[in-house]
């Protein structure tokens, strides 16, 4: 069984042209090689000027041209089932963002990578919070570009149980080959254990959930080391020169700096670092949940 | 020697001195100044990339940051398409050549030419200056995709104003092939007997002068959304970012016709001068150039399957796509036709036109792969498309650009190479290209994406093999530039038809008269690839 309803379709196409191509390629080769020896000069002294010959031309005129249309063919078969989702497929969104993936369930359920229900037709809402990503999933042989302000979808059935990769496949930025994630082929009631089971946090600080789901951790390290946000690590009371509105300043950092620079991330930027890259969570993160997140901040000494 | 040869100085004689270089009006001087920008660039370029190359030979960090990967690989690509392969052949051979092919003493406004390099010079200057001011050259990928291209910090402003300036050098060359073409052949030289790298220049003047306006306008569009912030393609301002995809590669599709066509130009006049014999097919290989360029201008939305596109235009741009394959596969078939009966004569020119062919065939044959529409999902943005562009790039262009240097090194300087260094130097490069690029089309059918810093453990094997390929392609590159420039300095040639060319250039010394010709050409009949030579007489 193939890892998904696509992998047909797909690899027929890409075999029969490949198949084709070989022939070609080799065919082409050894018939220039021949001609190389059998018409050199020690051979064949003198050239013989043969200007065209219309029979010939019609025949490699009209061959390339039926056998593309063929490729053709197969191609857009294989293809166009990928452009509508069956009625019955199980709507999950899968929201790319600087370099995560989470997808969230129609119950509410999140997760950072994606389980699914073996057999069952699976469609993707891709949401994409800030730039251009990709979902593709090679052995699925599925890929949609994620475009910010653009309601796309992908679809697909996982029919073999395992787990397989996510990757992000268009450019995004300075950790784009480490926008990864799984998608795992689970038994239909596995899937439903799973789907009502909530991951046991109560040990971890509310405010550490919040970073890991908002995907602060890709920017933002915990151990004082340079990614591409300052370290949350003995980040309160620290002095930075930040530059605000072309002018530099030195500030000192504290709970109003935090929540401004959470809410807009535009209105300054430390020195060191590049601007324009971090996404506003103003109404995206609540009072509470920043005040978790300072609280979280402030134990990290 | 005869006594007017010595009272007509070579173009190289007439004046000497930094001036009568830099200021020159002489097509042949312009070529050569070209030659030496986009030569210098070129081998920038293959510098990051072997950078490029050395970081991926092991997972994980080995030399570079991941932020300084992305702007080596934006750098690499600005500088190999904008200042090495779009100038490439027809600023240097395409100037130098095509004004004596058709038999005329220089293009038609040889100010506007010069204008041309000065405007290339100028555009380069700004590429280069990302790398000291702000913060950084870009990290966007040449492709500048918005709204990553907007937000970023980086350069992407000054890198596009660069593009932006290479464009208008670009479209100044066009419009003057176009006009010298028209307007100054040789008297009673038609349009069918012009020789094909005519052709093939003509049909990417075309394409210079009528698409290249619409990546300038782009990119200005790219700088105003950044300083000014309107909102053209950030959707978080009221953007499309699918709107900059389309008029991205409404020109940069059919700029990989500006790549491709003289390169193929080129090969036409490479096999029929070591075969002895008239080209096979001369109006098919003619008008196909005509027909790739007509065609190529509708196929763009074939980068796009994956941006979001709906059923009719993609298989209306599949299907268009398809239909560019025509026209090349008929041009295989007729340089394979040439060496039928010819009587070869196997020299360096002609290694790099037959190690041209079998590139550009997986080049192109892997192009089909991209083109339908299912394999496309699954291969687009992966190894698969580099190694299928690098392959019509750098295996198509960039060894028909050496071909054409070899083959015209003694009509430019009257001088010689090595030539058996020049056939290992070919052998080394043709094994390292392959070794370098095959492994990239296993990578993506395995599922590797491009533009990856890191990447996961499946893929260690097949990234070495390529990194290896790199250090053997460098090899043979740097063995090749070194034969060439001490061919320089060696003694002239005496014969100013070392091939037995059967072309027009031929008929002229090497190097030529400031003039090109020391009276007018006289026109045999039978086409151009009819010139008497030492063998037919």
């Amino acid at each position: 069984m193939n890892a998904s309803n696509f992998v047909e379709g797909v690899d027929f196409s890409l075999y029969l042209i490949l198949g084709i191509s070989v022939f070609f390629l080799v065919g082409i080769t050894v018939v220039m090689i021949y001609f190389l020896f059998r018409y050199r000069k020690k051979n064949n002294p003198v050239a013989t000027n043969i200007p065209h010959n219309t029979y010939l031309e019609i025949i490699w005129t009209v061959i390339p041209t039926i056998l593309v249309l063929i490729m053709f063919w197969y191609g857009w078969m294989g293809y166009k089932p990928m452009l509508t989702a069956p009625d019955d497929a199980m709507e999950i969104e899968a929201i790319g963002q600087m370099w995560k993936w989470s997808f969230k369930y129609p119950d509410g359920k999140t997760s950072d990578s994606l389980v699914i229900p073996i057999n069952k037709p699976i469609k993707l809402k891709l949401i994409s919070k800030d730039v251009l990503h990709a979902l593709y999933i090679p052995a699925f042989r599925v890929k949609q570009d994620v475009v910010p302000g653009k309601d796309y979808m992908m679809w697909f059935t996982g029919q073999k149980l395992g787990t397989y990769d996510i990757l992000c496949a268009e450019y995004c930025g300075q950790l784009h080959s480490y926008m990864l994630s799984t998608v795992s082929v689970v038994e239909s009631n596995d899937f439903d254990k799973w789907l009502v089971s909530t991951p046991d946090t109560s040990s971890e600080h509310p405010g550490l959930t919040l970073l890991k789901k908002n995907a602060c951790l890709s920017c933002h390290t915990r151990d004082g080391s340079k990614l591409v946000g300052p370290s949350f690590k003995n980040l309160l009371g620290k002095t930075e020169i930040v530059i605000k509105d072309g002018k530099e300043e030195e500030i000192t950092v504290d709970r109003e700096y935090i929540i401004t620079k959470i809410k807009n991330p535009k209105s300054s930027v430390v020195d060191g670092y590049q601007a324009g890259l971090m996404t506003p969570y103003d109404g995206i993160l609540s009072d509470e949940d920043i005040n978790n997140i300072i609280e979280y901040i402030e134990s990290l000494k | 020697m005869t006594e007017s040869e010595i009272s007509q100085p070579n173009y190289l004689q007439v004046k000497k001195g930094l001036f009568s270089w830099i200021f020159t009006l002489d097509h042949k001087r312009i070529g050569l100044l070209y030659l030496y920008s986009v030569g210098a660039f070129f081998l920038v370029g293959v510098a990051l990339g072997v950078l490029m190359r050395l970081e991926l030979l092991n997972p994980g960090r080995d030399i570079i940051e991941a932020q300084t990967y992305n702007q080596v690989f934006t750098l690499h690509g600005v500088i190999m398409i904008f200042l090495f392969i779009i100038p490439s052949i027809p600023a240097v051979f395409g100037n130098f050549f095509l004004p004596i092919m058709l038999g005329t003493d220089d293009v038609a406004f040889p100010k506007l030419n010069l204008m041309s390099w000065w405007l290339y010079v100028v555009g380069a200057l700004f590429a280069l200056s990302t790398l000291v001011f702000g913060d950084g050259p870009a990290d966007t990928g040449w492709t500048f995709y918005a709204p990553y291209s907007v937000k970023t910090g980086t350069n992407v402003s000054l890198s596009v104003l660069a593009a932006f300036i290479l464009g208008f050098s670009s479209i100044l060359t066009g419009l003057n092939f176009i006009v010298t073409i028209h307007r100054l052949r040789a008297p009673g030289m038609g349009f069918n007997d012009m020789p094909l790298f005519s052709w093939a220049l003509y049909a990417t003047s075309w394409i210079q002068l009528l698409a290249t306006p619409i990546i300038g306008i782009t990119l200005l569009m790219i700088v105003a959304e950044r300083i000014l912030g309107i909102g053209l393609f950030d959707p978080s301002i009221g953007g499309d970012p699918i709107l900059y995809q389309h008029l991205f590669w409404i020109y940069s599709h059919p700029a990989v016709y500006i790549m491709a066509l003289p390169a193929m130009g080129i090969v036409s006049e490479i096999i029929p001068t070591f075969a002895q014999r008239t080209i096979f097919g001369y109006k098919a290989i003619a008008y196909s150039s005509m027909a790739i360029a007509f065609v190529g201008y509708f196929v763009w939305g074939h980068h796009m399957f994956t941006s979001g596109m709906s059923g009719p235009a993609a298989y209306i741009f599949s299907i268009l796509t398809f239909f560019v394959a025509i026209p090349t596969s008929i041009k295989v078939f007729n340089w394979l036709a040439t060496l039928y009966k010819g009587s070869i004569n196997i020299q360096v020119p002609l290694l790099f036109a037959v190690g041209f062919i079998f590139n550009f065939l997986i080049g192109g044959l892997t192009g089909l792969v991209n083109g339908a529409l299912a394999a496309d999902v699954h291969l687009h943005d992966t190894y698969f498309v580099v190694g299928h562009f690098h392959y019509v790039m750098f295996g198509g262009t960039g060894f028909a650009f050496f071909g054409a240097l070899h083959y015209w090194y003694p009509k430019m300087w009257g001088k010689m190479y090595n030539r058996t260094v020049a056939n290992l130097a070919f052998a080394i490069l043709f094994i390292g290209f392959n070794m370098l690029y095959f492994p990239m089309f296993i990578l993506g059918i395995m599922g590797m994406p491009r533009r990856y810093y890191d990447y996961l453990p499946e893929f260690h094997t097949f990234n070495q093999i390529s990194t290896y390929g790199s250090w053997i392609l460098v090899t043979g590159l740097l063995l090749m530039v070194y034969n060439l420039i001490k061919g320089y300095f060696s003694k002239p040639v005496s014969e100013p038809n070392p091939w037995n060319g059967i072309t027009l250039e031929w008929q002229t010394k090497s190097p030529p008269p400031l003039h090109n010709f020391d009276k007018a050409p006289e026109l045999v009949k039978g086409g151009p690839y009819n010139y008497p030579n030492a063998i037919n007489g």
